[in-house]
């Protein structure tokens, strides 16, 4: 009967998400335990964050650049109606330190170097050099996958401050260079509005845990990716798509949480 | 006297997905030997080779390897075997972010507190064992399939490894580098004081380097013998795989269904006409 083949269909996707879950979530445990040997190396955090986080700096910062400009001028379009033009630059800082540097960052950072990631990993296990390093007893969690976690994880927060303040002078550029916003009100005004607390550190907090979910998945999907062509493409598009994903619900649900009643 | 054995594997029994891969595989490997394990694509062999390397667990029956039985072994008791093994992978399996000169430094500065100035002798020394001391600086994508495979196994006797285990060596090589890796497997092999082990499928190259070899065949040890007791075997199994013959006891068809029911036949004529 279709209906039942359906139930089943709907039953069988369902534990097999539960059970990569539990797995993913036993990778990432192992990735922790294994990360003091992962920082006795410490030469290849580095060697990571130079491909992860500084190959990825050109894309966030015209990235941000952009959408600071775009957020120059619709928040000058915006606000000029209610009279409030000098506002402009707390509204500027206000939306990218808070949402869109980390939650943005965030995306243009799986779609860079979390797919980069599980497609090397990936192409690593089909070439059996994850094997290779098991037979010469390295253990490539703390040798491959430790090292690429904590580089992803520096980086996120990094990568996130650097694209709000590219695109607060993307705004500052659209708003005072440009249309002739006062440039003593933009600043003093942002000055006033953004607290440290409430807007710069929860912000550095949301990509702190967007790097921790971003790379989790990029490593878990490369590792976990059958040792095929197919596989490996596979496995790449679902780090991009999960990841993001996770980065928008994990958003919400930390927002949700950080400026409750504010 | 013969020598004492380095592996040993008694009763071996190996499932996977209810499919039976090895049935009682009974083997022995003196210490010193090189060692064939010869038989069709799909036979179990590399299968077998994961076993002596602790990677699976048998379902039944045990390897031992110098007196220890591996998959008693915990994790790190397992490193530890492993450290004083080598593995050869089918494609070289060379770590392509390093270089030639660090791929063959990987396991020394891994596993021992070598000051860098001796591992770069040790290093050259490796390389120039395998004729490829020029190649240090090149990246494995540099390299040709033949050149790849020797670095390799340069990488593979870093540490002067007492269990030296080849995956498919010969594959995909042409006919000097094929010999050129035959030559080296047995010189490398007597110059350490090694054992080895050689998966293959590759039957005039390997025969001319063994000592010994065992034949499979669906996860059973079909035949075994010294290279000459293979070549001058009566059995239909060896027979047809070392001569290469298309008829013997091997089919080429894949088993399928009756073939005129598959083309739609019926009494000679095609039932749609």
């Amino acid at each position: 009967m279709p209906a039942v083949k359906a139930i089943k269909g709907i039953g069988h996707r369902t534990v097999n998400a539960v059970w990569r879950i539990g797995v993913a979530a036993r990778f990432f445990l192992l990735t922790l335990t294994h990360s003091g040997s992962g920082f006795r190396r410490f030469h290849l955090i580095i060697k990571e964050l130079f491909s992860t986080g500084v190959m990825s700096l050109i894309i966030i910062i015209v990235a941000g650049l952009f959408v600071g400009m775009v957020l120059g001028l619709q928040g000058y379009e915006t606000l000029k109606r209610y009279g409030s033009e000098s506002a402009l630059g707390s509204m500027v800082a206000l939306s990218l330190v808070r949402e869109l540097g980390p939650v943005v960052a965030a995306l243009l950072f799986a779609s860079r170097a979390g797919s980069a990631m599980t497609a090397e990993i990936g192409l690593m296990k089909a070439t059996e050099q994850i094997s290779a390093m098991e037979m010469m007893a390295v253990n490539p969690i703390a040798r491959i996958v430790a090292p690429r976690f904590w580089a992803g994880v520096i980086s996120m927060p990094l990568l996130a401050a650097l694209f709000s303040a590219v695109g607060v002078f993307g705004g500052y550029f659209v708003g005072v260079v440009q249309i002739g916003v006062d440039e003593g009100s933009f600043w003093s005004q942002m000055q006033s509005a953004v607290d440290f607390r409430e807007d710069i550190l929860n912000g550095v907090i949301k990509s702190f845990a967007f790097g921790i979910v971003v790379t989790v998945i990029a490593l878990f999907e490369g590792y976990d990716a059958p040792p095929t062509a197919e596989g490996v493409s596979g496995a790449t598009t679902r780090t991009v798509v999960t990841s993001s994903l996770a980065i928008l619900m994990l958003d919400f649900i930390l927002t949700a949480i950080m400026f409750r009643g504010n | 006297m013969p020598s004492p054995a380095l592996v040993e594997i008694r009763d071996l029994n190996f499932t996977y997905d209810r499919r039976p891969v090895l049935q009682g595989i009974n083997m022995v490997f003196p210490k010193g030997k090189l060692v064939a394990i010869m038989g069709l694509s799909g036979c179990g062999k590399t299968t077998l080779l994961r076993h002596i390397g602790g990677a699976l667990k048998p379902a039944k029956g045990y390897v031992k390897v110098d007196g220890q039985v591996v998959h008693e072994l915990d994790r790190d008791n397992l490193y530890a075997m492993r450290r004083k093994m080598g593995m050869l992978f089918q494609f070289g399996a060379l770590f392509t972010d390093m270089s030639v000169y660090d791929n063959v430094a990987f396991q020394m500065r891994e596993h021992t507190g070598l000051p860098e100035a001796i591992i770069h002798d040790l290093v050259l020394m490796k390389l120039h064992a395998v004729g490829l001391r020029g190649t240090h600086h090149l990246m494995p994508s540099e390299l040709s399939g033949g050149m790849a495979r020797r670095v390799a196994l340069a990488r593979t006797v870093a540490l002067d490894p007492m269990l030296i285990m080849y995956d498919e060596p010969f594959a995909g090589l042409d006919p000097i580098s094929l010999t050129v890796v035959g030559d080296l497997i047995r010189r490398l092999n007597d110059a350490l004081g090694a054992t080895s082990i050689i998966v293959t499928h590759d039957v005039q190259e390997s025969l001319k380097i063994v000592d010994y070899v065992y034949f499979m065949a669906n996860g059973v040890i079909e035949a075994e013998g010294t290279p000459d007791e293979i070549r001058a075997s009566d059995k239909e199994f060896v027979h047809q795989f070392v001569h290469g013959e298309m008829d013997g006891p091997v089919p080429f068809h894949y088993p399928g269904g009756d073939y005129r029911q598959d083309l739609n036949l019926r009494g000679g004529h095609h039932a749609g006409s």
